[in-house]
């Protein structure tokens, strides 16, 4: 895509980003940054101010202050760039149930502006490595919740971007279907593209180069899961958690 | 308290039970542990007589759940996957509704609830979508107990919901435990397994396995080893290499280790150890580990799958 700037530094720059909704302040000077190729962890607890946060990166949402750049481009007048050059995934919506597979992804390239022949080299590629030929014209509603999941994720990566948001992507499917599915991340991340990822699951925050917890709009931990544990002097990313809770009472 | 027996349910030609049993004695805290798709909500609302079952029997304090649907209703208080409650109506008038349309009153059964309900009862007066997902979560809690049900059925009540609600829901579900009601949960996390009685390992419309926590891991019957790594990027290449190792049987990412299982008796914590130091690895501890009900359950999948 064009559009592409290089050499851009961090993927996502973040610097006192505020967001308020009337007086209430869901997002309170949020300051990371995301490099490239990098896992970032995303964790919170439930109106913590994740998903404000996230509508933000993706060009959603205009932040009330604060600086904002993904992929290099600005959060607040290069929004529609913004969108054009992430990915995103969540395990609520993303596919089209009552789409064939292949009608999935033309719609997909279709949104994304994807050249005909681009298109068709891409999905042929696509559905071979997924190994969904034979589900080609099936309708998405009927597939397994594992395959319906991997398919959500090269969808999601279909345009190439830099980086791609993952809003609890796993949730609800078996332990086996879960741990292919991250292996598919890190290869993705492997090859340089950026993965932000949400989830519940504390063991997955274990699987991130890097974790950010928020709480009460503020982002109150940040930084390995090996060292978030020494420093909370506990064994596991589910005991940083919760005391992080705690101390807040 | 609930007795299922040969339970069978299709939706047209996807079965979603495939002739299951299972009993649940009074008082107890009983698990379906499984991921989506397994046939946990399918069996809940058989139980609840919302659905109807193709094949087999399925009753509650002895209440068949075809025959006496009327009478059951009375007795159970049922917390759907979704959120149920009316959006446009206050918290309070959401309690008040749920209440009345059992014939009771909020005063009459306050005692079953008062626990959980002084937790949103600040905010009585909001509408209940304007609440947060573990407000939410604890009002619904309050509706499905203010009859005084014998039996409560909550499905997946901590999906999508943070680890910290998810700990204070548990622990209000060991509460009510205590007063005497006995609780079928189901919930897609593992861990949440140990904190049951009993659980049922649900996966395809069967039961992989019945027991309670202890008694499920000590099934586990092959040796299972830890694998600690120092960076996230190592972990992936650690896998990688550890499923090219003769003699392994399973390599699989769990948290913060790796945990491998052997079927040959000349590996062991020293040869896995040298194995990724000779890779290239270093700051590597192997060490010999329990297995949690998801290593068990991994591995009964896989057997299934053979």
């Amino acid at each position: 895509m064009k559009e592409i700037k290089s050499d851009i530094g961090p993927i996502i720059q973040v610097k006192d980003l505020v967001k308020k909704f009337g007086s209430f302040v869901a997002v309170d000077h949020l300051t990371f940054e995301v490099n490239k190729g990098e896992i970032f962890g995303f964790l919170g607890a439930n109106g913590a101010g994740k998903t404000t946060a996230i509508r933000m990166l993706c060009g959603l949402l205009e932040p009330t202050s604060g600086a904002l750049q993904v992929a290099g481009f600005d959060g607040y007048h290069e929004r529609e760039a913004i969108k054009r050059n992430i990915g995103y995934m969540s395990q609520k919506f993303s596919l089209y149930e009552d789409l064939t597979v292949y009608e999935n992804f033309r719609l997909y390239a279709g949104i994304y502006g994807i050249p005909r022949k681009e298109r068709i080299r891409k999905t042929d590629e696509l559905l071979l490595k997924l190994k969904l030929e034979e589900s080609r014209d099936k309708l998405v509603g009927g597939l397994p919740l594992g395959w319906k999941q991997k398919l959500a994720f090269s969808l999601a990566l279909f345009h190439n971007p830099a980086v791609v948001f993952l809003d609890e992507p796993s949730g609800g499917v078996d332990p086996l279907t879960r741990r292919t599915f991250w292996d598919l991340i890190y290869e993705v991340a492997h090859q340089g593209v950026t993965i932000f990822v949400t989830t519940h699951y504390m063991d997955e925050a274990e699987y991130c180069n890097r974790v950010a917890i928020m709480s009460e709009g503020k982002i109150v931990a940040l930084d390995t899961p090996a060292a978030l544990k020494s420093y909370y002097k506990t064994d596991s990313m589910d005991g940083v958690f919760l005391k992080i809770a705690r101390n807040k009472e | 308290m609930i007795k299922v027996s040969n339970l069978e349910k299709s939706y047209g030609n996807q079965k979603a039970l495939k002739g299951i049993s299972l009993e649940v004695a009074k008082g107890e805290l009983f698990g379906l542990i499984g991921p989506d798709g397994a046939g946990k909500t399918t069996l809940m609302r058989i139980l609840v007589t919302l659905l109807l079952p193709d094949q087999g029997l399925a009753s509650l304090d002895g209440l068949d759940v075809v025959a006496d649907f009327r009478k059951i209703r009375t007795m159970v208080g049922y917390m759907p996957g979704r959120f149920s409650l009316y959006q446009d109506l206050t918290v309070e008038e959401n309690l008040q509704f749920f209440a009345t349309v059992f014939g009771g009153t909020i005063e009459e059964n306050y005692h079953l609830i008062k626990d959980i309900y002084v937790q949103i009862e600040p905010f009585k007066n909001r509408l209940a979508g304007k609440l947060s997902g573990g407000m939410k979560q604890k009002l619904a809690l309050s509706c499905a107990l203010i009859h005084a049900p014998k039996v409560l059925i909550l499905d997946e009540p901590t999906t999508g919901v943070d680890a910290v609600s998810r700990k204070e829901f548990w622990e209000m579900l060991n509460n009510l435990r205590h007063m005497g009601i006995t609780i079928l949960v189901s919930t897609p996390y593992m861990d949440e397994a140990n904190l049951c009685d009993r659980v049922a390992l649900f996966q395809n419309g069967s039961i992989l396995s019945i027991d309670t926590p202890k008694n499920i891991t000590a099934s586990f019957s092959k040796k299972l080893y830890g694998v600690k790594v120092e960076t996230t990027a190592q972990r992936f290449e650690c896998v990688g290499l550890l499923k090219e190792l003769s003699g392994i049987d399973s390599v699989f990412s769990f948290g913060e280790s790796i945990h491998i299982t052997t079927v040959q008796q000349n590996i062991d914590e020293t040869t896995v150890k040298e194995y990724l130091n000779q890779k290239g690895h270093q700051g590597i501890s192997v060490g010999k580990i329990e297995p949690s009900i998801e290593d068990v359950f991994m591995e009964l999948m896989q057997n299934e799958g053979n």
